[in-house]
């Protein structure tokens, strides 16, 4: 057993080497509301949003589907609809997202393709893992909406 | 039998197109990494993710060479796999484990002359419905693993009924998001129906028990991050051979994913007692490619 205790106490040591490398963040944030002031509040949010609207941009996967878009009113609903998400002082004021998506036949690939953009976007941000996966949390319910299941 | 390496061959070749097109959309670490058996899942445990980064418009591919070293034995496997549209899953893996210290024992009680036994897994998995981050019910796979024991004269000697069985498992997936210190948090369940006996390196069936028994097996994992994931497996296992009992698997793991071209995999395994040689602890490192 003490062998396998010192081959745990070697795992443990990688993978303490292995968080520093990747510089991860532990001390988690409690308040709810303080996802909002993580993600850099209104003026955050909005740099994050348009950082994803680059990528879209690029993503061969994404981009027809966002053809012919008002870049500046898909910019300012998603900003408001992120900073409300993440419990900022925003309203949403754009249609549902059943409704939205109702006739773009949005695939898994393209949905994925789109998570990964955004978590890319808030990486480019400085956005921290537990953040951004408080923020995922709260988008991953509109799933069945945005794929219309 | 030269069936594996022509089947590697052929999948390779059916991989070759999509190996210069853009890897699969899935994120980062869905795919899990390749098992001992082939199957994707963790490093003795499958789950219900399928292999790759397929997403439901896409084919992808795996590679995947790993060693476990435990104090009287050493297992090498290579395994590969396709995935088409992350429905189905086909893998094959050809491990060979190496006798080591138990060549002796062999020669010694039953002048037998064998130094390593070899075994090929032929595995399909299919994905029944959900997906392991969206649905909150998670995600359901089934499948099979056809295992043909190569050299059959050892297990036969000590008890093993067949060279040949097939495993069937039922697997649930699922990731919460931000479910601890806000990380997300992957729980794998497998309910495995078997009759293999050391997960087919000894044969299938024995004196003790010759049935298919229904095993529990499971596994955890914490993302510390997107590209770091920490986590156990457990893996009950069937008791057939009169011969040497045989204990359950359990592992700790650390699985690192800089991109979705490289999965590298450690661990502590500890296979207990493993053919009358008592409790088998060592390390299990595993890299896989994705394409």
């Amino acid at each position: 057993m003490t062998r396998l205790i010192s081959k745990a106490a070697i795992l443990g040591l990688v993978v303490t080497a292995g968080l520093t490398l990747a510089g991860c963040q532990s001390a988690p944030e409690t308040p709810e509301a303080s996802l909002y002031q993580k993600l850099g509040k209104r003026a955050g949010i909005a740099q994050i949003v348009e950082d994803l609207l680059f990528l879209i941009v690029d993503d061969e996967r994404i981009n027809q589907q966002f053809k012919g878009l008002d870049v500046a009113s898909f910019h300012r609903n998603l900003t408001d609809q992120l900073c409300q998400l993440s419990g900022g002082p925003c309203t949403y004021s754009g249609r549902g997202m059943r409704e939205v998506h109702a006739d773009m036949a949005i695939t898994d690939t393209q949905f994925n393709a789109l998570t990964e953009n955004l978590i890319l976007a808030m990486e480019e941000n400085g956005v921290g893992t537990g953040a951004q996966n408080r923020l995922l949390k709260r988008l991953i319910p509109l799933y069945p909406d945005v794929r219309n299941l | 039998m030269k069936d594996v390496p022509v089947l590697l061959a052929a999948l390779l070749l059916l991989t070759a197109q999509s190996a210069f097109a853009d890897i699969g959309s899935r994120i980062w670490a869905t795919g899990g990494v390749t098992t001992i058996e082939g199957s994707a899942g963790g490093g003795l445990v499958p789950w219900a993710l399928l292999g790759s980064y397929a997403s439901d418009e896409e084919w992808g591919g795996t590679l995947a060479l790993s060693r476990a070293e435990t104090d009287d034995y050493t297992l090498a496997v290579i395994g590969a796999g396709i995935n088409w549209n992350n429905r189905v899953e086909l893998t094959v893996a050809r491990q060979s484990l190496d006798l080591d210290a138990l060549v002796f024992t062999l020669s010694n009680g039953f002048g037998l002359e064998q130094d390593e036994l070899n075994q090929d897994i032929f595995g399909a998995k299919i994905r029944l419905a959900g997906d392991v981050l969206y649905s909150p019910w998670g995600q359901w796979s089934a499948g099979i693993q056809y295992k043909r024991q190569r050299d059959f004269t050892v297990p036969a000697a000590i008890g093993a009924r067949d060279d040949s069985g097939t495993d069937v498992y039922f697997s649930g997936s699922k990731v919460f998001f931000a479910a601890l210190f806000d990380r997300n948090l992957l729980v794998n369940a497998t309910a495995r129906a078997t009759r293999a006996n050391q997960g087919g390196l000894l044969g299938f069936g024995g004196d003790r028990n010759n049935s298919y028994e229904v095993m529990a097996e499971a596994s955890a994992g914490l993302f510390l991050n997107r590209r770091w994931l920490v986590g156990a497996e457990y893996r009950q296992k069937p008791d057939n051979l009169g011969f040497a009992g045989e204990d359950d698997w359990w592992d700790l793991f650390v699985a690192w994913v800089p991109d979705r071209r490289l999965a590298v995999t450690a661990a502590v395994v500890s296979l207990g007692d493993v053919a009358t040689l008592e409790d088998q602890q060592g390390l299990y490192l595993s890299l896989q490619g994705s394409f």
